[in-house]
């Protein structure tokens, strides 16, 4: 039996050691936000925090998940930054089929949880192992810069 | 699979002057609109009125009022990301007088009587032609809901319905100021009559259309509430992943499961014809069992079949062919001048949707059960049908939100092979398609081979116009009865039977090429435009060269009896400052102007190519009249992110064969656009009262030859094929080509020798 902590609660899971976190959250905890892409850590569509670091669930043996603390996009609105980043993502209105987003909102509260103010060349960094073929890239850095700055470049949508 | 295209009513049609209206705004419209007379009834024939025990507001297929005063609408189309529930929300809360934040959108069940888009013929999402089937029709039920509404008020009041007016929900009587909410007229309204037609709003008094709305489904796509295909989970559901034949054609010989079924957790090995399946109680089991399996294929009779392969036959069907006429204007044979030939190729693409191909399904005897993202969800029906051999009232589909569509969900290929998987169980199974399987078994864009001449006058303006496409057919598959009578898929000349420009003698037309039995394609996002729109305005682009003329003073020329060409046009010139200040070296601007499903777009794109051929887009400026707007953020999305999909493409994605298999296998070889390498992109909308054109697939559309062109202008290269081949672009090909080709290899000097190459001066 293998404990995990996941969103600042301990979870039982009776899976093999090498089982990828992703399945354990979808097909074990039946946790979907988190959402299966390419299984090779090529597209960002998994992407969760261990220790606030984001990661790629698709490739990483739950085994290596233990004793750490787990944070998916089920519970990143749990913090003042992830709502933030939430918040932007509506507001400029990012996500189009919404399929790859939960990833980028994790992707971009690890970035910003670490680089409070990023600039141009971090958000590339940190945010081109995602991907998106919406092609919401645009309106992703939009949303990081607003999220980080509270300022707004963009059009916000009417509630 | 029937569709229902109604081959009698296209000649009597075209005398309709809305019908010769769609004829000049797009092939592919064109191959689908049959529906004819029913558009006006489109929705009302059933009335989907609830059962007795929910006495709910159900005047048509679209508007549901609860006694609680919730509103649901149902939505004819599906949302795959590009925000048509949102706009087909709009159209109806507009002339319901709700707002959107009192509403609650539903997937429409499969129902070809209710829910299909007449320009397709068929219960069906694509075409760009969402907001432009139901622009009127939805309006149309909103107001009649309205009207009812407002009839039960006055009924109640005794007095006259034109004394009330309608805001947010609440019917008004002005004179008395007395209110009524929409759901305490629920029951009431119910008992009567829908009108034939209710008068719609003055366009100046609309509330909803044409501001940027928040879109219904995004909230849930921001915290992962929002369902999407992948994440049903049903009761005593398993796991299943799938591999068909690598080779297309081939069938399943046999298959040792003996490894596999060592796994923990596999259940079962699942058989069928040309593909084998492992059951798990979760997908890494199943998807381990998947690769415990030793299989043996017989790969058919395409074993051999290669991309080169395919480009000699297409090449081969261009020149000794029978090409079929698109359009003929004038004689182009009787023009004399400067003649200016050129070949262009394009590749086979993978849509590759960020959500992998999935289906849930629980075949009982007696019934079938599906859970499924699909753009076409009543031939889902049609083939549960065939592989179950149940009548249609004993499936249920139950559509879902999609992970990206792009035209993959118009084939159920996947829905099919699922639900003969899940026949052969007792229990439901979703079946998951790997990255790997997404790439190798799609339906691919096909390959097109075009040969495009241009007869120049002393002007350098082109007299005589031939463009001879060649390429496969996916209409006479996917919709036989809408192919021309001289056998003509219009998507083959979309967009280059018709130009925006001035051009005296044209001849267009196409030679059907077939890809090999059992390789099959399929709609892409742009079909025949972003085909057509590449080939045409890059030889535009070549014309206004070998005239000695400003790519976009060359164009300008050309379209002056065409105001809406040169609206965006000269928009796109303004908005990104084109002609004015010099570039430095090895950056180049490039244009491109198309009208594609109905909506009027200009591009310009500004890029960079590296000494060693590496292109950075340095911006995208796009100018866009799609008549009215319904939603202004979407229309910029769609723009947005339509060129990122044609920039993936032309820049990095490419599908080849070898051995009558897909080369390609996930998002490391089957590369699309990053983050870091999109520029920041910038929309103008051209205000307009025109009907609305289509959007979603207009930004892929302009991407290509836009791109194409800067590089041109950059480099001085003409790319005539895609993807992409950069070493084209390296700046001293020679210096690179010796370090390459060093026969004995020295570290050192080969990155001396790189070096240099990137030291050279730009």
């Amino acid at each position: 039996m293998i404990v995990l902590s996941i969103n600042g609660q301990d979870s039982q899971v009776d899976v093999p050691d090498d089982m990828p976190l992703l399945w354990v959250l979808r097909d074990v905890l039946g946790m979907n936000g988190t959402k299966f892409g390419c299984g090779i850590a090529q597209c960002g569509a998994c992407t969760v925090h261990l220790d606030e670091q984001a990661v790629r669930s698709c490739v990483l043996p739950v085994a290596g998940a233990v004793g750490k603390k787990i944070t998916t996009i089920e519970g990143v609105g749990g913090t003042d930054l992830g709502q933030r980043v939430q918040k932007a993502w509506l507001g400029i209105e990012v996500a189009q089929c919404g399929y790859c987003q939960t990833g980028q909102i994790m992707a971009a509260t690890a970035l910003l949880a670490q680089k409070p103010s990023p600039t141009d060349a971090d958000i590339d960094s940190a945010m081109s192992g995602n991907l998106c073929r919406c092609g919401t890239y645009v309106r992703i850095r939009a949303a990081i810069k607003q999220a980080a700055t509270g300022q707004i470049t963009l059009p916000q949508t009417i509630a | 699979m029937t569709l229902r295209v109604d081959r009698a009513q296209e000649e009597p049609g075209l005398q309709d002057p809305q019908r010769r209206e769609w004829l000049k705004r797009g092939g592919l419209v064109v191959a689908f609109i049959s529906l004819g007379g029913a558009r006006h009834v489109w929705g009302f024939p059933e009335h989907a009125r609830l059962d007795a025990d929910h006495p709910q507001f159900a005047p048509n297929a679209f508007v549901r009022v609860n006694r609680d005063g919730s509103v649901q609408l149902v939505m004819p189309s599906i949302e795959m990301g590009q925000g048509a529930y949102t706009g087909q929300a709009t159209l109806l809360a507009e002339e319901l007088d709700v707002g959107l934040d009192q509403i609650a959108v539903e997937h429409a069940p499969p129902n070809r009587k209710l829910y299909t888009n007449p320009l397709l013929g068929d219960q069906a999402t694509g075409g760009s032609t969402t907001i432009r089937f139901c622009w009127t029709t939805l309006r149309d039920a909103g107001a009649a809901a309205r009207s009812m509404l407002v009839a039960a008020a006055a009924q109640r009041w005794k007095v006259d319905p034109g004394q009330c007016t309608t805001a947010h929900g609440v019917v008004t009587h002005t004179p008395s100021g007395r209110t009524l909410s929409y759901g305490e007229l629920a029951d009431a309204a119910g008992q009567l009559t829908p009108p034939a037609k209710a008068p719609l709003k003055d366009p100046k008094q609309f509330q909803l259309i044409g501001k940027s709305l928040r879109r219904v489904d995004t909230p849930g796509k921001v915290d992962g509430t929002l369902a999407f295909g992948m994440d049903i989970r049903v009761a005593g559901m398993k796991v299943a992943t799938v591999q068909a034949s690598p080779t297309f054609g081939g069938k399943l010989v046999s298959v040792d499961e003996t490894r596999a079924r060592a796994i923990p957790g596999v259940i079962d090995v699942v058989k069928l014809d040309n593909a084998v399946a492992v059951i798990g109680e979760h997908f890494w089991a199943a998807k381990k069992g998947l690769e415990a399996l030793d299989i043996h294929w017989d790969p058919g009779a395409n074993g051999a079949f290669t991309t080169e392969q395919l480009f000699k036959d297409l090449a081969d069907a261009s020149e000794h062919g029978t090409p079929i006429l698109g359009r003929e204007v004038g004689q182009v044979g009787n023009v004399k001048g400067k003649l200016i030939s050129a070949t262009y190729q394009l590749p086979m693409l993978a849509h590759a949707t960020m959500e992998p191909l999935n289906t849930t399904v629980h075949v009982r005897p007696d019934a079938c059960e599906i859970w499924v993202g699909t753009q076409v969800p009543a031939r889902c029906v049609d083939v549960a049908m065939k592989v179950t051999g149940l009548p249609a009232e004993s499936i249920q589909v139950h559509n879902q939100y999609m992970g990206g569509g792009f035209g993959r969900r118009l084939f159920e290929d996947s829905v099919e092979q699922a639900v003969a998987i899940a026949k052969q169980v007792a229990y439901p199974v979703k079946v998951i398609w790997t990255r790997e399987e997404d790439i190798a078994q799609d339906r691919y864009r096909a390959a097109y081979y075009d040969r495009i001449s241009a007869t120049l006058d002393d002007q350098g303006r082109p007299q005589a116009w031939t463009d001879r496409t060649t390429g496969a057919s996916v209409m006479a598959t996917f919709a036989p009865g809408a192919m021309g009578k001289n056998g003509l898929d219009p998507d083959l000349v979309e967009c280059a039977a018709e130009l925006p420009y001035a051009i005296p003698n044209l001849r267009v037309d196409w030679v059907r090429h077939d890809m090999p039995t059992g390789l099959h394609v399929g709609w892409w996002r742009g079909v025949g435009p972003t085909h057509n729109v590449f080939v045409v305005e890059s030889f535009i682009d070549e014309l206004a060269h070998a005239a000695g003329k400003d790519p976009a003073a060359y164009r300008r020329d050309l379209v002056s009896d065409n105001p809406r060409a040169r609206g965006v046009l000269d928009l796109a010139i303004q908005k990104s400052g084109w002609g004015s200040g010099s570039l430095p070296p090895r950056h180049g601007r490039g244009i491109a102007l198309a009208a594609p499903f109905g909506s009027f777009l200009c591009v310009v794109m500004e890029v960079e190519v590296s000494p060693q051929g590496e292109v950075i887009m340095r911006r995208a400026v796009a100018a866009v009249d799609c008549g009215t707007v319904i939603n202004p953020n979407t229309v910029e999305a769609q723009i947005q992110g339509g060129l990122v999909y044609g920039w993936s493409a032309a820049l990095y994605s490419g599908i080849t064969l070898k051995h009558g298999a897909v080369e390609q296998r996930n998002f490391n070889d089957y590369r699309v656009l990053r983050m870091n390498q999109t520029p920041p992109t910038e929309v103008y909308l051209v205000p307009s009262t025109e009907t609305p054109g289509g959007i979603g697939e207009t930004g892929t559309v302009m991407a290509m030859p836009s791109l194409a062109n800067a590089i041109f202008a950059a480099t001085g290269v003409r790319l005539r094929t895609l993807p992409i081949d950069t070493s084209a672009l390296v700046q001293d090909k020679h210096a690179l080509d010796a370090v390459l080709s060093a026969t004995t290899p020295d570290p050192s000097a080969a990155s001396d020798a790189l070096a240099a190459i990137v030291r050279t001066p730009t």
